[in-house]
């Protein structure tokens, strides 16, 4: 089972609806032992860095959260990407999950249209797990404003929109990270989830 | 690179695709579902609903129609109409949307969008304007489906919507809308000009040129259709192919 950390962030029911279509089992959770006795773990979430993070402190899970990510399959999707980081600067610093090295600062490139809204083209900087089976000019669909700043040995595939922005991290080992929503990418967003699944199912 | 958007939409009233023709012979053409679906398999990039009920019992099955795409779709799905306040866009989200567009509302109510921003993210705050040339390089604001003219100065509005938190801005030109002459570049221009937020182009798509013309005379990031697509007079991929041989940049 993969347990889709339910915190009060976004349209979280997106994430179960992708996870339901391919027949994996999972559940919306914000439950610790749930939590802990899962095969993996999603993190969603849609809104502002500081609020998410004060959800996540509020819920109780942040220790929860910090210890079953080098445990078991962990991904960050979006907002829950971004919290992956040390740091972000939405409305003010904030101190992030910090469970891959880097910030999250703001696009600010002169005339770029923000936010980065849109599908955007994957461009693959390692090989990964998550990765299998896609090809080379595979789109996904984006929509945010702020993005990690990290070193490239955490960057699993970029896009590019004004500079790079990485677009797929991982910590080398169980901790991923999608800016994009694979939960609306299409096939390419469902072989993404499908992988991770696999990857869950392996490490049980 | 980011690639441009085909959006098509659908006009929804009592759970039932149609389209109307001046307000009267409004047709049946089908299961928003099904049809939503056909759209995904033509590579429609999001997918717009649009509702055109006015009662409350009608809202309702707008939702079960989100919810049970929402299962099979896995692109973006907008829905616009009848959403008057935040609780409004809380459940149309919750039943599965990934934006919600407000257009009359938004004109009354401008703290409508800073709510709705401030909650749930600029992201899925998507503002559909009517707009109408009323001098050289004017136009103003209407409402209730281009009936009423606010007298807002357009650029103004946009600047303001922007401020608010607005995450998108969905066009649509009263002077082009049904006339299948393709969008109106002159305006879309103006108001991409204007804003930093993206630009979606709406009204006057007739033929397949049309939309790698909007993209190549001017920056909006996608481009919308409702009747085309409806009567099957083009698909989605074939809208895609012509944008592709021009140089546009499509997924």
């Amino acid at each position: 089972m993969i347990a889709i950390i339910d915190y009060g962030a976004g349209n979280i029911f997106s994430v179960k609806n992708a996870l339901d279509f391919l027949g994996v089992e999972n559940k919306l959770t914000k439950d610790k032992e749930e939590i802990i006795n899962a095969d993996g773990i999603i993190l969603p979430g849609v809104g502002a860095y500081p609020w998410a993070m004060k959800m996540l402190n509020e819920s109780g899970l942040v220790d929860t959260i910090k210890e079953q990510s080098h445990k078991k399959p962990f991904l960050g999707i979006c907002l829950g990407m971004q919290l992956l980081f040390e740091k972000g600067f939405e409305f003010e610093e904030c101190d992030g999950l910090g469970l891959i090295k880097g910030e999250v600062r703001y696009m600010d490139e002169p005339d770029l249209i923000i936010p980065h809204m849109g599908w955007n083209e994957l461009e693959f900087n390692m090989e990964c797990p998550l990765t299998q089976g896609l090809s080379d000019n595979t789109y996904v669909y984006f929509v945010h404003s702020y993005k990690a700043v990290c070193d490239s040995e955490n960057v699993v595939a970029y896009s590019t929109y004004g500079g790079k922005v990485p677009a797929l991290v991982s910590d080398g080992k169980t901790v991923f990270g999608a800016q994009f929503h694979p939960e609306k990418s299409g096939d390419a967003g469902l072989t993404i989830l499908k992988n991770f699944a696999q990857l869950c199912k392996e490490g049980k | 690179m980011l690639a441009k958007r085909i959006i098509p939409c659908l006009d929804v009233r009592d759970g039932k695709v149609v389209k109307g023709v001046n307000f009267q012979g409004i047709k049946e053409v089908g299961d928003p579902v099904a049809c939503a679906y056909e759209y995904n398999k033509q590579g429609a990039d999001e997918i717009v609903f649009y509702d055109i009920t006015a009662s409350h019992e009608g809202r309702g099955v707008m939702l079960d129609v989100v919810r049970e795409t929402a299962k099979k779709v896995f692109v973006p799905l907008t829905v616009g109409g009848g959403i008057t306040t935040v609780d409004d866009i809380r459940e149309t989200l919750r039943a599965g949307a990934d934006k919600v567009s407000v257009n009359s509302q938004a004109v009354k109510n401008p703290q409508l969008i800073k709510d709705g921003a401030d909650i749930f993210g600029s992201q899925c705050i998507c503002v559909g304007i009517d707009a109408k040339k009323i001098a050289d390089k004017k136009w103003t604001v209407f409402i209730n489906g281009g009936r009423i003219d606010m007298q807002i100065d357009l650029i103004d509005w946009v600047k303001k919507i922007e401020q608010l938190g607005a995450g998108e801005i969905c066009l649509n030109s009263i002077d082009t809308d049904g006339v299948r002459g393709g969008f109106d570049l002159e305006m879309l221009k103006s108001v991409v000009d204007a804003v930093k937020i993206p630009v979606i182009a709406s009204g006057g798509a007739g033929k397949l040129e049309h939309f790698a013309e909007a993209f190549l005379k001017t920056d909006c990031s996608a481009a919308l259709a409702a009747s085309l697509f409806h009567f099957k007079e083009l698909t989605v991929g074939e809208v895609k192919d012509d944008c592709r041989s021009k140089g546009i940049l499509i997924r």
